[in-house]
């Protein structure tokens, strides 16, 4: 009788035994997927996206669809080029897409769009490794490329809104015309009246696709803070550091430092807040460490905005809070359970 | 009850519903038994039996080695066939006695005699308990004795009896609690005596309303508590549970003896009363055969040594696509390669998950989102340990804290990139354990 061969031993083993997967415990899952939490996130978008189409019409409708699909295109190119598996699935490129458009001018050309998706996807993101691996909000990268690689297209072609964006009117966003009223006759021009302070929330008002409407801006966030995807420590602590010390400032000299209230609910800095500096990858992962965080930015955006040479400063104090991000967590670690703070080993 | 809610912690599916209203059913003796030697953490005892020989049920075939080492009993009697090389539950291939029962199921003479017990002193008590070979039943398997031996400088005022049963899928304790109540209870007196405490609490979570009931009706009589506990993964776990009843924080590398608690399991409870009132070393556990791979889920009354083979096939087998077979609960429980492995002291339950249940976890990437971190109930960093994990950065894990890991799996339970992270800090333990032991 001939001897069996290997395989025949073995697919006789196959037969007799059976095979179990052998792996270290947990053995189960809750079930969520990196894709699950990137998709509640646009959900949590969706409402100030779709808003801005209403109120900037067709450009922004195009302005979001060239800024996601060409972020998606550059990360699958790259994926394949670099032979890496695609991951355009867990839909994170398309959320870098969506954050970028929603930082534009609805008036913003198609190349710019490329340009900034561009060095959002492939500089900021892939250079580094790809998804959490960069130190840098791919999505703020773009624009701060944009900002100061275009800065005619970036800053000086907002619309007014009007209903499907059908009259649309250049004029200028509520802090630049804060900042040019300072540099001409040297003090404010803001009245905060119920009208102004309804239309400031509502998001009629001029400024990027997203960060206009405050109001589903916000109800995006808390939103995701109700789902458990992001905490409240940054946006609260971003949010309120904006309003206290812009706040300090206007009582000081309030001929010179507008009502932080103005400051809360104009710019980018719900979008931001919420949206922006709660990135994971970029921002620190424990709550103590996310107040210091917010705290931060808030800190330099009203250094920028009061006394910087941009009227918003939202994106950059975000970015330059990025780099701070590894620092943050090496020394803001959580006190294990048990231990007293700064001791380690029984401490009895 | 207060009711201090520990951190981290998650909600997983317990699916305790599929044998929870099973009654304990003995399982009639199967054709072998293998009985494991190394069965107690600490010390493995020393075989004393060899091929050939016949064997009472609860005579000692391995002698103790040492302090942190208990004896082991047949579980019934019979004929020793060999001495060979099995499958443990624990992981690795062992060495284990195979029994051949012959049915009689005789006892040794001396045991299965009850007797009166108010006589007993804390050293007699601690005595029979080592001499049962009792080991801690809710998983950890650690002699029973030295628990009950703290040193003198540490006196206990609270014996905690632990029934919250936090892991998905078991009931044994569960149903323990419903039908052994008393002897539970008895077996929490001795403990108390020989600790010399007054206070002792049934720790129930309130998934078991029932249990809690039972409890509560037999503790009365004896001035013990019970206390419900919120319902939530790992509320069993010592640190956590104490911290629950009663706010005090174990030392991070400490012991609840640091804090004047000792903490025993249901089932170690009454198998101290079988002990210690009837004579009757441990050779029996309850174990939860289920899991929706398990056709008919069931909670087995099981000899040591039974092969999970026996044990499911009692169960009425397991559904073809069966992916995975845990020993213990799906958190914390250890997968199997054969079923070839027995039932050991420590065996809480057979859990058989069908292959679409089975969580495969890879190495994604971190996305740093922190669920982790709000999950780990020992308020560590998993993202960041695991991060070094991969680049074989164990010093940094060290400083890290990764040796107060509990390895509840919590982590990883939450992980959308479905990180393995227990699998990369138990490697990280063993590396600073071997290269600590190295240094020396």
């Amino acid at each position: 009788m001939a001897e069996k061969n290997d395989t025949e031993i073995r697919e006789d083993l196959e037969e007799t035994l059976p095979r179990f997967l052998v792996s270290s415990s947990p053995h189960i899952h809750e079930g969520t997927r990196i894709g699950d939490i990137m998709r509640l996130v646009i959900i949590a978008l969706a409402p100030a996206a779709l808003f801005s189409v209403y109120l900037f019409g067709l450009r922004a409708l195009l302005t979001i669809a060239v800024s996601v699909s060409s972020a998606v295109i550059f990360e699958a190119a790259w994926q394949k080029i670099a032979r890496k598996p695609v991951t355009i699935g867990n839909m994170s490129a398309a959320l870098t897409g969506l954050l970028l458009a929603l930082n534009l001018p609805s008036t913003s050309p198609w190349w710019m769009i490329l340009v900034g998706t561009l060095f959002a996807i492939i500089v900021a993101k892939q250079f580094y490794g790809g998804l959490g691996y960069n130190i840098f909000n791919p999505a703020l990268v773009g624009r701060v490329v944009l900002l100061i690689a275009f800065p005619a297209q970036m800053t000086a072609r907002w619309v007014a809104p009007s209903a499907w964006g059908m009259n649309a009117v250049t004029t200028a966003t509520p802090l630049g015309r804060v900042r040019e009223a300072l540099l001409s006759t040297g003090h404010l021009d803001v009245h905060l009246t119920r009208h102004e302070v309804f239309n400031l929330l509502l998001g009629n008002r001029a400024g990027s696709l997203g960060e206009v409407s405050v109001v589903l801006l916000a109800a995006g966030g808390i939103f995701l803070i109700a789902r458990k995807i992001v905490t409240w420590h940054i946006p609260v602590s971003f949010i309120g550091s904006v309003w206290a010390m812009t706040g300090v400032f206007h009582l000081v000299n309030p001929a010179r430092y507008a009502d932080p209230s103005f400051h809360v609910i104009t710019g980018g800095l719900f979008l931001g807040a919420f949206f922006m500096a709660t990135d994971y990858v970029t921002s620190p992962i424990t709550p103590a460490g996310k107040l210091v965080f917010g705290v931060g930015c808030g800190a330099i955006t009203v250094v920028i905005r009061l006394f910087g040479a941009y009227p918003e400063g939202v994106s950059f104090a975000i970015l330059l809070m990025n780099a701070f991000t590894p620092l943050i967590d090496r020394y803001l670690k959580p006190t294990v359970f048990g231990a007293r703070k700064g001791r380690t080993g029984p401490g009895v | 009850m207060a009711g201090r809610r520990f951190p981290g912690g998650v909600h997983p599916a317990y699916g305790k519903d599929l044998s929870d209203r099973r009654a304990i059913e003995r399982m009639p003796l199967p054709g072998r038994l293998i009985v494991h030697f190394a069965q107690n953490v600490g010390t493995a005892p020393r075989p004393v039996v060899k091929k050939g020989d016949a064997v009472k049920k609860g005579q000692v075939i391995a002698e103790p080695q040492g302090f942190i080492s208990v004896p082991l009993h047949a579980p019934t009697s019979g004929v020793v066939q060999a001495l060979d090389v099995f499958p443990h539950p624990a992981g690795a291939d062992m060495q284990a006695a195979v029994i051949i029962p012959d049915g009689a199921d005789e006892w040794a003479p001396g045991l299965d005699a009850e007797r009166g017990t108010e006589g007993f002193d804390a050293e007699r008590i601690v005595s029979i308990i080592r001499d049962a070979g009792l080991v801690g039943m809710g998983g950890a398997a650690f002699p029973t004795h030295v628990k009950l031996s703290p040193p003198k400088e540490m006196p206990i005022d609270l014996l905690i009896i632990n029934g919250a049963e936090c892991e998905p899928y078991l009931t044994g304790d569960h149903r323990l609690m419903l039908e052994r109540p008393d002897a539970i209870l008895e077996g929490a007196s001795y403990f108390a005596r020989s600790l010399g405490v007054k206070r002792v609490i049934v720790a129930i979570e309130k998934n078991k309303p029932d249990a809690i009931e039972t409890m509560r009706i037999g503790a009365l009589s004896r001035g013990y508590t019970v206390a419900g506990l919120d319902v939530v993964y790992p509320q069993g776990a010592e640190r956590q549970l104490i911290y629950a009843l009663t706010g005090r924080k174990v030392p991070a590398g400490g012991l609840p003896m640091h804090v004047g608690v000792l903490v025993q399991n249901v089932g170690t409870a009454l198998a101290a009363s079988e002990a210690i009132r009837f004579a009757r070393p441990l050779v029996e556990r309850v174990v939860s055969v289920t899991g929706s791979g398990t056709v008919a889920p069931r909670n087995v009354l099981a000899r040591i040594g039974t092969t999970f083979d026996d044990l499911i096939a009692f169960c009425g087998g397991r559904h073809p696509d069966a992916g995975k077979v845990v020993s213990g609960g799906p958190m914390m429980g250890v997968a199997q390669y054969s079923l070839e492995a027995p039932v050991t002291k420590g065996t809480t339950g057979v859990v058989v998950l069908r292959q679409r249940e089975v969580a495969q976890f890879v190495n994604e990437v971190c996305i740093r989102c922190g669920r982790c971190v709000r999950a780990c109930p020992m308020r560590l960093n998993p993202s960041v340990l695991g991060i070094f994990a991969e680049h074989f950065r164990f010093d940094d894990m060290r400083e890290h804290h990764v040796a107060d890991c509990i390895e509840c799996g919590c982590c990883s339970y939450v992980c959308p990139s479905r990180r393995p992270m227990v699998h990369h800090f138990r490697r990280a333990k063993a590396e600073i354990r071997s290269a600590a032991s190295g240094a020396i």
